[in-house]
């Protein structure tokens, strides 16, 4: 057993959590007001190297384990959620498809550009009709001679209008395969091609510096070359880009539990009620005590579902449960935060308003908490 | 250019210290370290100036073991190597000692230009760049807000009493880094993972040619009688009154009568 960090590992947290400090907290409370995603402040991120965090140096990545980019994603999210929705989905669902699926040819055309930061790449699965049921998407794809034709619409995808918005890869039903099921193949389609539109989509409760889209496609002519890997390959690639992007959403609830907690301590040592510091009270001492056992123990889980990841060994049950736990966890960890701030709590001078919001979406996004549970409960023979 | 950074691992600004228990020293608990922030414009600088002539960046403490981390984080930001003078007498040692601890060690080297902070925000005796620069016989420019190499010289401006003046110095010399010179990069994630293969050379006082009891407690050259907490502010004061006007003219009475100040 060894539960030490590495140093490169604790060098990675020093330098994103100095960075988010800095750059990430002075304004995630006007970008969050003002729904406003920065492009200027994802290069940054970029610059530091928050994209591409396990792709090869080859394509233009930072060649890091699964451990050190759950702890980078987890620095960020302890200051702001938005700006760690940016990273996440960025890494996790923008560039990992491309990376663990393309081609040569895809990977040194768009891996350099969205491993800056400079770029980004929305992945297109949800659809109006097919959520959790992603198995019934209804976006089609339909060959006609070297090229295919997309027709239909997705929703609720990250990264995917925004001013440095490249493209996105999109799932769609290419055929029927021959025991009657549907087949599904990911396409790669680039911003400007004729048919296609992003609409940017607004008033998100949470999440609201984070660009999230609406996509058409209106007869949408690809060349065979937007495959990503193979035909019929779609709906494999999409269950393992989910099983990665779980951690990722695992990490901004434990960064976003560890910085709700740490408001709320914070909070709780320097307001005085009854001549005394309510960090006293047992009633907020114990609410405290709650919330750092169950970080302690989220973080246990997520690191651990990541090394098993390093490992190359199965992780997909971990990951799930990681999702959850982590998600629950800010959860309680928001909500007692902004209890313990009393009235203060429910304002947005605090931001402890803002982790209690941001906290919602990780109950539903990239597979819902019931979902999980679907998921745990199949990987333990029920 | 062969440019050399002395760096100083402190306690996080942020730590909270107190005097030890005999009241020598002082007690940062298990506060986190940094790179003294004055140093870190030091490495921000001699990167600066690498990028522009070439050549290489050194970095130089004298410190544990745990000071190579902040060494590796230097690295991390864009150093080439590091170099650390690590032996007891060195933590021991006072402002002076270290500085015959980095300038023996910078004779071993070669060297153009060295750069050190203003000050570290842990002793904070603003001594030793200045002392090191006279014990290698360089000029010394101190608190240095711009910094511009040409023809085997070095242009500074730097704060003056009230004002700043431009200073001319050949090199090769020695610039302490004022706050303002520029803004240190942060360390990306390739180059921390590239700092792990960059050398980092570890020499004791034998090995650059220094006697122990030349430095160290014996050989200080300022003694400590002890160390006192910061006196505790006492409370505020809430100014009593109905209204405004009365509360103003309450204050102005306690300033007048009892502060004594208008
Ligand atoms: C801000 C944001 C960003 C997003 N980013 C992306 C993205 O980048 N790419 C992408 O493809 N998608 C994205 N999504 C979509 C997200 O993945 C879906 O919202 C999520 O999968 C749930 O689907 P749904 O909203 O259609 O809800 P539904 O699937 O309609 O679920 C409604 C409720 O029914 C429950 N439910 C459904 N099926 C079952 C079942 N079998 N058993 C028990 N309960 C069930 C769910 O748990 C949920 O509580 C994003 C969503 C948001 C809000
Ligand atoms: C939208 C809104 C409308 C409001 N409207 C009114 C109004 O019309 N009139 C009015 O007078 N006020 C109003 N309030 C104020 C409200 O009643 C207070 O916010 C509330 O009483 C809590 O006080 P506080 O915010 O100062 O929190 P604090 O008293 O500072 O409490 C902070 C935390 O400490 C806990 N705590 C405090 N003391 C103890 C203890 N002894 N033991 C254990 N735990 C303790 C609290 O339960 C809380 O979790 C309003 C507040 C809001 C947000």
């Amino acid at each position: 057993m060894d539960y030490d960090l590495n140093r490169e590992q604790e060098m990675i947290r020093d330098a994103v959590r100095s960075f988010a400090e800095k750059k990430i907290a002075p304004i995630a409370p006007e970008l969050d007001e003002n729904e406003e995603f920065s492009a200027d402040l994802t290069r940054q991120m970029g610059e530091i190297g928050l994209f591409g965090m396990f792709v090869s140096e080859k394509y233009g990545g930072q060649q890091l384990d699964y451990v050190s980019y759950a702890i980078a994603v987890e620095e960020v999210a302890r200051i702001d959620g938005s700006q760690a929705a940016t990273v996440a989905a960025g890494n996790s669902l923008g560039i990992g498809p491309i990376y663990y699926f393309g081609s040569e040819e895809q990977k040194k055309k768009y891996l350099p550009k969205l491993c800056s930061g400079q770029y980004l790449w929305g992945f297109g699965l949800t659809e109006p009709e097919a959520g959790s049921d992603a198995g019934g998407s209804q976006t089609t794809a339909v060959q006609d001679g070297d090229d295919w034709i997309i027709n239909g619409s997705k929703i609720f995808i990250t990264n995917a209008a925004s001013d440095i918005s490249l493209g996105v890869t999109v799932q769609a039903k290419s055929g029927t395969r021959q025991n009657g099921k549907p087949e599904y193949t990911c396409f790669l389609v680039e911003h400007g091609t004729k048919g296609f539109t992003a609409r940017p989509m607004k008033k998100k409760m949470m999440w609201r510096a984070s660009n999230t889209a609406e996509l058409f496609f209106d007869g949408v002519r690809v060349p065979k070359s937007a495959i990503l890997g193979n035909q019929g390959d779609g709906f494999r690639q999409m269950l393992q880009t989910l099983d990665g992007g779980r951690l990722s959403i695992g990490a901004m609830g434990l960064g976003g539990a560890q910085g709700a907690y740490e408001l709320a301590l914070k909070y709780a040592r320097s307001r005085k009620q009854f001549g005394q510091p309510i960090s006293k009270f047992q009633a907020i001492a114990f609410k405290l005590a709650d919330c750092a056992m169950e970080i302690e123990c989220a973080r246990n889980l997520l690191y651990k579902a990541c090394w098993l990841r390093d490992k190359k060994r199965a992780f997909e049950k971990e990951a799930s449960m990681a999702k959850l736990y982590c998600s629950e966890v800010m959860g309680r960890v928001a909500n007692h935060a902004v209890q313990i701030h009393g009235g203060y709590g429910l304002m947005k001078e605090y931001s402890v308003e803002r982790f209690y919001r941001d906290q919602k979406l990780l109950d539903i996004g990239e597979g819902t908490s019931e979902i999980q549970r679907i998921v745990i409960s199949r990987h333990i023979g029920c | 250019m062969e440019i050399v950074v002395l760096l100083k691992q402190v306690a996080d600004t942020e730590a909270r210290v107190a005097p030890t228990a005999d009241g020598l020293g002082v007690s940062t608990g298990d506060a986190k370290k940094i790179i003294n922030p004055y140093d870190e414009f030091a490495v921000e600088e001699a990167l600066r100036i690498k990028q522009q002539l070439g050549g290489s960046v050194t970095i130089l403490s004298a410190g544990d073991d745990k000071a190579a981390e902040a060494i590796r984080t230097a690295l991390a930001m864009g150093a080439d190597k590091g170099v650390l003078v690590n032996d007891p007498a060195v933590m021991a040692s006072d402002g002076l000692g270290r500085a015959k601890i980095l300038a023996a060690a910078l004779k071993t080297m070669a060297f153009d230009l060295v750069l050190a902070g203003l000050r570290a925000v842990d002793d904070d005796s603003h001594l030793v760049g200045p002392a090191v620069a006279e014990l290698l016989g360089i000029p010394h420019v101190g608190g240095v807000l711009e910094v511009t190499v040409e023809n085997g010289s070095v242009f500074c401006l730097r704060a003056a009493d009230s004002g700043q003046a431009r200073v001319k110095a050949m090199l090769p010399a020695l610039l302490s880094a004022q706050k303002g010179l520029n803004t240190p990069r942060y360390a990306s994630m390739i180059g921390i993972m590239q700092a792990k293969k960059k050398p980092l050379q570890t020499l004791s006082l034998a090995d650059i040619g220094i006697s122990p009891d030349s430095v160290g407690p014996n050989a200080a050259k300022t003694i400590t009688k002890a160390f006192m907490p910061l006196p505790q502010r006492a409370a505020g004061r809430m100014i009593e009154g109905g209204t405004a006007q009365e509360k103003a003219a309450n204050l102005a009475k306690a300033l007048k009568n009892e502060a004594k100040v208008i």
